[in-house]
């Protein structure tokens, strides 16, 4: 793979980084970051923008649910709920993604090429 | 103006002065006086980025426009929370990760170019300046109203106060003071927001039965469309809000304070666990100013609504709580404008000279030195600004800065930490683009010129229909940035390869030069 030429930082021992992007365990926090991450922010832009879409263009969150509480408010305190689920969601997932990454500092370290 | 009034508001200007004080003796290097030397926690730095954030604009304002327009107020709070989903997944992290002091040094981490530092300096400048115009007009004006003084003195109180903190204490005591109106601010939202519900008998149900009859909107209330009428202005609005406050130089500047990506994780936790409860609790206080207080009185006091908190106060908690708020909504406005005057001294001194004049080879000395002498450079300029712009609307600077913000520096960071073929180019047009199309269509829009005189600016029809232009704005920041980097031929996969191990892991070792 390409190592080309060194990297020029004026550093006594040079870390190749691109080797380090193609190792297996850079490739896998890659690829299990992107489909914890998109997925979700996908999500809760969708589900956040369909509220002023909602109210904007339609009327029936405006129908009552409990007593004189209608399902605009519900929704409302839905997007407070669903902010708050997915930073605990977030925080256990990243714990995951730290060890990963810890693993990757330690290959790198070694200099082992980790693959 | 009470005796308790006067009292709590000298509390609030000693103990700030003493946290000052402290602070001042450990601002010894540049590091201490931009970052508080990174070492913040987690649940500091949290309690700081929600007391940077929590504005005047959001405590009395929000609760006001509750008061006044029921559900549309409601939408400013809810924008404004699920932002922090946008800092938590996207930015916070790989941020901590490459950048230093500002958010120039992290874009820098990639390119090293003069001109891409230039261009996020004055994106951070501009920002920041329209966000502080509209915090010390703000704050003026509830002065003002607060302790009947004039405009003028009030804004010279709230300048030399953030000027002193930020001049001698730097970060770590622009932080604490930050942590303290957090605190404050939290206390008098939850004696509040008991008290309201006291009144209704803990019956939520009860609330909104209620309101639903004390204000002259009667049933539509509840519902949304009092402020909000055209769909599109109400979604580019919704827009500027969510993507805005990840591209918020002083907000962003907040993560350089901690020492690693966990330790920011945590902070914005902590920051959206006591923001989203802010916001769930302006709605008690809202309800509660209208039907305690009432419709046409809130009105009477301030057509913005802004004086609906602390005429609650007044009504539930009588004297003492009403000088009790008044003194916290005194130490929010301090903690906010604190944030900002480091942020844009930090464009200046860290930036334009550190970094474009002296090319990074300025002494420690000379650093905190020019950091100084920015920070007193920016006070100065930005009361001068406010002294001038006393009749400005503060919810349409607000507005107005959180676009600029979603346009010109959201797309360039976004495009930095995930896209590969990115280059110095793309850097450039990105943020230009999206600095001058916010500007620009601004500039013809509804908020500048209204048909009705006194309504905006200037009488005449605007030629651009939305209030808030995020809708377009922002798609033409990225668009800019897409644009930039496929007509330049340069790219450095190498240089990427670095910045993607570095930003995901947290990867440190002195690998790119600032």
């Amino acid at each position: 793979m390409g190592a080309e030429k060194e990297y020029k930082q004026g550093q006594e021992q040079e870390i190749d980084y691109v080797q380090v992007t193609e190792s297996k365990s850079f490739k896998k926090l890659m690829h299990d970051r992107k489909k914890f991450i998109v997925p979700l922010t996908i999500f809760f832009l969708v589900f956040y923008f369909l509220l002023p879409i909602l109210t904007s263009y339609t009327t029936f969150l405006n129908t009552p649910a409990i007593g004189d509480i209608s399902w605009v408010w519900l929704f409302a305190l839905a997007q407070f709920i669903m902010t708050w689920v997915l930073c605990t969601v977030y925080v256990k997932k990243a714990a995951a993604f730290d060890k990963q990454a810890d693993e990757i500092i330690r290959e790198m370290e070694e200099g082992g090429d980790g693959r | 103006m009470s005796a308790t009034v006067i009292i709590l508001f000298l509390a609030i200007v000693v103990l700030t002065l003493a946290i000052t004080f402290f602070a001042a003796r450990r601002t010894q290097t540049a590091g201490d006086f931009y970052t508080a030397g990174g070492g913040l926690t987690g649940m500091q730095n949290g309690l700081a980025i929600a007391g940077d954030y929590l504005s005047a604009a959001s405590f009395l304002g929000i609760a006001g426009a509750i008061a006044l327009y029921g559900f549309d107020g409601f939408f400013y709070s809810i924008g404004f929370l699920i932002a922090y989903l946008v800092v938590l997944f996207l930015v916070a992290e790989p941020l901590r990760n490459l950048g230093r002091f500002t958010l120039a040094d992290m874009i820098n981490s990639r390119f090293d170019a003069r001109k891409v530092r230039g261009a996020a300096a004055l994106n951070t400048i501009t920002i920041s300046t329209f966000y502080m115009i509209a915090q010390l007009v703000g704050a003026g004006a509830l002065i003002q109203l607060l302790f009947g003084i004039d405009y003028w003195i009030a804004v010279l109180i709230v300048g030399v106060m953030m000027t002193i903190y930020v001049l001698f204490g730097g970060m770590i005591a622009t932080s604490w003071v930050q942590i303290v109106k957090a605190v404050l601010l939290m206390a008098g939202m939850v004696i509040m927001a008991f008290l309201v519900l006291l009144k209704f008998n803990f019956n939520i149900g009860q609330m909104f039965t209620d309101v639903k009859s004390v204000t002259a909107h009667g049933e539509a209330y509840l519902m949304p469309g009092l402020q909000y009428t055209e769909p599109l202005s109400t979604i580019s609005l919704m827009l500027a809000l969510v993507l805005g406050t990840a591209g918020l130089p002083h907000i962003l500047m907040r993560f350089f304070t901690v020492r690693d990506a966990p330790t920011a994780r945590s902070s914005v936790v902590i920051a959206t666990w006591v923001i989203g409860i802010f916001y769930v609790l302006t709605l008690f206080l809202g309800f509660g100013a209208a039907a305690f207080v009432g419709y046409e009185s809130i009105l009477a006091a301030n057509p913005g609504g802004n004086m609906a908190a602390p005429l609650l106060a007044q009504v539930i908690g009588g004297d003492i709580l009403f000088a009790f708020i008044s003194a916290v909504a005194f130490a929010t406005i301090l903690a906010v404008v604190a944030g900002l005057v480091l942020s844009g001294a930090s464009a200046f001194a860290h930036d334009l000279y550190g970094q474009i004049i002296k090319r990074g080879k300025a002494t420690e000395r000379e650093q905190v030195r020019a950091a100084r002498y920015a920070s007193l450079a920016v006070s100065v300029l930005s009361i001068v600004l406010a002294l001038f712009a006393q009749y400005l609307n503060v919810a349409f600077l607000v507005s107005l800065a959180f676009c600029i913000a979603a346009s010109a520096n959201l797309p360039v960071i976004l495009y930095t930490i995930y896209w590969k073929r990115f280059n110095t180019a793309g850097a450039v047009s990105a943020m230009l683009t999206g600095l001058f199309s916010a500007l620009i269509l601004v500039s013809i829009s509804p908020s500048v010129f209204s048909p009705v005189e006194g309504a905006a600016l200037f009488v005449g029809e605007p030629i651009f229909p939305l209030t808030n232009p995020a809708l377009v704005s922002v798609p033409l920041g990225f668009l800019g940035g897409y644009l930039g980097t496929i007509l330049s031929k340069e790219t450095d996969m190498k240089r990427y390869a670095e910045v993607k191990v570095k930003a995901n892991t947290g990867y440190k070792r002195s690998g790119v030069s600032h």
